[in-house]
């Protein structure tokens, strides 16, 4: 794990003055990663994500992190349980990805970017 | 009585073990002061039984009666469906959670709706409890039910590392937590669960037999403490959750000098004492339409004269059917049940099994306090006859325990009273007036006997009764060569004897008559003679004033003749 990995962490953190379901252009990807804390786990799913991102949705995605020990409210809006847990906000319908997304091939799929089989 | 005993327990039980009160009538008995304090417990059973409940229970009264909030996490209901669930107990938890004394959150976990790519944990779980509990500054949990997560997760092993870290942390944030869990195939939790929480773990149970359902309770384990480990029926209604405790009162019950009537005072009169002991059990047995009901309600009626209060257990007719059919014999009960020194509990044998029966006869004389409860009749308690007979010897301690005086009647199919009743019943009773149908001469009529009563003299009579406007009459006696004459036979016999006095009256006014008219004849002559008497009387005194007369006149007439003489001497 790098310092660039922590960076990224950081930046990618939603922020208080962040405003909500802002108008996002069509088919583009409102996803947001929520962890509890920064850890191992958390990195590299962000990483994992950027990375699929980039591949897949290169301009066409926004990506928020939820650190759930700071914001602990967040978690029941969206029904979290696990953590990780990646959820699609944008494009409809709400999709939810458990772990640290480490298998792209689950993620392409829990994103409707590649169907199942 | 019970609760002083197990606020003791739990004080003693204290310095081991500090126990949360669950506030469950019964159940805070049953283990001797609630649940381990601080530490998570299990709850499991089938589907149906009563486990979210008696969890929102256990929440809701820490709530209000304990000032421990408390956390929800529902996995398998939403909270206003478990808010609108648990309203018909009578729990308004939505003012509750108004008020931040019950935090709820509804975990949905729906395996269609969830991918899974690579490792993650259950700390967003951890997050959300932790989150409530801080909100409120809880101290007791309910989790319900956990397992939901094995059917939305597919890593058990994950998943079950992450409960066990789970329940360490709940120990560790030193809340008292409900788990439930489902009954599984031959164990207790389908998911093992037990095998985490081991510190108390309860079952809860519905079993249907003869086409009754009854709930039944049983501590399976617990840690560190005594319990009572026989399986307690409980109940659900709207008064919430009530656990009975079977333990037997014991024999330690004062007994009562002072008697109190029967509300027939030719029946007071076969009683020794002049009625029932107060506190004593009394059962009145018959067969159909011997007037039991009618008795039961004439010692209720005079139980509500004397300011006491009735509690009346109904099994077969409602309490307007009664309170009509009482009328109709002279007795209005309405009075008694406006101002609540009577209350009608009616509900039909079949409608709950017997031990719920029980559970909620002990709740309401806990509730109501009565001075005298009448149960009418036990014969449609249905169970086995072994079930029935412990399930009343329970109602009668608990009764005898409280100085109230119970009445009980018996449906009994016909032939002896002692043939058809469960002798068994016989020892628990301490009065037993047995009512029967007296056949004879093509005639049926009610007769009453007292087969016995402890501790006091009473008539050995059978006597004939009368249920009329004016409500039961017990009759004279008329003994006839073949026992008591009744009906008919009594009548003839009342006519003959009523014939043979009119004779007699009337001989004797004939005599009296006679006497008269021979006084009057004697008078009379008494009164002749006297009338003849002084006629001669009178005869006389005229004799006598006419010799005077003459006398005088002779005097006289010899003076003028001496003068006349002395002139010519």
């Amino acid at each position: 794990m790098t310092q660039a990995d922590f960076d990224a962490f950081d930046a990618a953190l939603l922020n208080e003055d962040d405003g909500e379901g802002e108008a996002v252009e069509d088919g583009h990807y409102n996803l947001r990663l929520y962890v509890a804390g920064k850890t191992p786990k958390s990195i590299a799913a962000l990483r994992n994500l950027q990375k699929i991102c980039e591949e897949h949705l290169a301009g066409r995605y926004r990506i928020e992190v939820v650190d759930l020990l700071e914001r602990p409210q967040l978690a029941a809006g969206d029904q979290i349980l696990a953590v990780p847990t990646l959820v699609r906000r944008l494009p409809p319908p709400l999709k939810r990805i458990i772990g640290n997304l480490s298998d792209s091939e689950r993620v392409l799929v829990g994103l409707d970017l590649r169907k199942e089989g | 009585m019970l609760s002083t005993t197990a606020d003791a327990t739990a004080r003693s039980a204290g310095s081991t073990l500090p126990k949360a009160a669950t506030g469950i009538s019964g159940f805070d008995d049953v283990t001797l002061g609630g649940l381990p304090e601080g530490r998570p417990t299990l709850v499991c059973g089938g589907p149906g039984c009563g486990k979210t409940l008696f969890a929102m229970t256990f929440l809701v009264n820490g709530a209000t009666q304990f000032e421990e909030p408390g956390v929800f996490i529902s996995f398998e209901e939403a909270s206003e469906d478990l808010v609108q669930n648990v309203a018909s107990l009578g729990y308004d938890v939505q003012s509750l959670v108004e008020q931040k004394r019950i935090a709820m959150d509804y975990v949905r976990v729906e395996k269609s709706e969830i991918e899974e790519s690579g490792d993650y944990d259950l700390d967003g779980l951890f997050v959300r409890l932790g989150y409530a509990i801080d909100q409120i500054g809880a101290k007791r949990v309910v989790l319900d039910t956990l397992e939901v997560l094995f059917a939305g997760l597919g890593d058990t092993d994950v998943l079950r590392a992450e409960l066990r870290r789970l329940f360490a942390w709940l120990k560790e944030r030193n809340v008292t937590a409900i788990i439930t869990a489902e009954r599984g195939e031959g164990a207790l939790t389908r998911y093992g669960l037990e095998e985490y929480i081991s510190d108390c773990v309860l079952l809860l149970d519905n079993r249907v037999e003869n086409q009754i359902t009854t709930r039944r309770l049983r501590v399976v384990k617990y840690r560190g403490s005594a319990h009572g480990t026989n399986e307690y029926p409980f109940l659900i209604d709207d008064q919430g959750i009530s656990v009975l405790p079977v333990t037997s009162a014991g024999l330690s019950h004062a007994t009562n000098d002072e008697a109190v009537s029967t509300g027939v005072a030719s029946l007071d009169g076969m009683l020794g004492k002049g009625g029932f002991y107060r506190g004593s059990s009394i059962l009145v047995s018959g067969t159909a339409g011997t007037g039991k009901t009618s008795l039961a309600n004439h010692f209720v009626d005079a139980a509500c004269r004397r300011g006491e209060r009735c509690l009346y257990f109904a099994f077969e007719e409602s309490p307007a059917q009664i309170v009509r059919n009482m009328r109709s014999i002279g007795i209005d009960l309405e009075p008694w049940i406006a101002s609540g020194l009577l209350r009608f509990e009616a509900a039909r044998p079949s409608l709950f099994g017997l031990e719920m029966h029980l559970a909620k006869m002990h709740r309401e004389i806990e509730h109501f306090k009565p001075d005298a409860v009448v149960l009418d009749p036990i014969s449609s308690l249905r169970g086995e006859q072994g079930e029935v007979h412990s399930a009343l010897l329970r109602v009668i301690d608990l009764l005898k325990s409280r100085g109230t005086t119970a009445l009980l009647t018996n449906l009994i199919s016909g032939g002896h009273a002692t043939d058809s009743t469960d002798v068994g019943m016989s020892s628990l009773m301490d009065t037993w007036l047995s009512l029967a149908h007296i056949e004879s001469n093509g005639e049926r009529n009610r007769g009453i006997y007292i087969l016995k009563s402890r501790g006091m003299s009473h008539s050995n009579q059978v006597r004939e009764f009368e249920i009329t406007k004016a409500g039961v009459q017990l009759l004279k006696t008329y003994l006839g060569p073949n026992g008591v004459l009744t009906g008919s036979a009594r009548v003839a016999r009342e006519a003959a004897e009523s014939a043979e006095q009119i004779r007699r009256s009337e001989e004797g006014n004939r005599k009296r008559r006679e006497l008269e008219r021979r006084r009057a004849a004697v008078k009379r002559q008494i009164a002749e003679l006297q009338a003849s008497l002084e006629a001669e009387e009178d005869e006389v005194s005229e004799w006598l004033t006419q010799d005077e007369a003459r006398e005088q006149t002779y005097l006289s007439d010899r003076d003028v003749m001496a003068t006349r003489r002395g002139a010519a001497e």
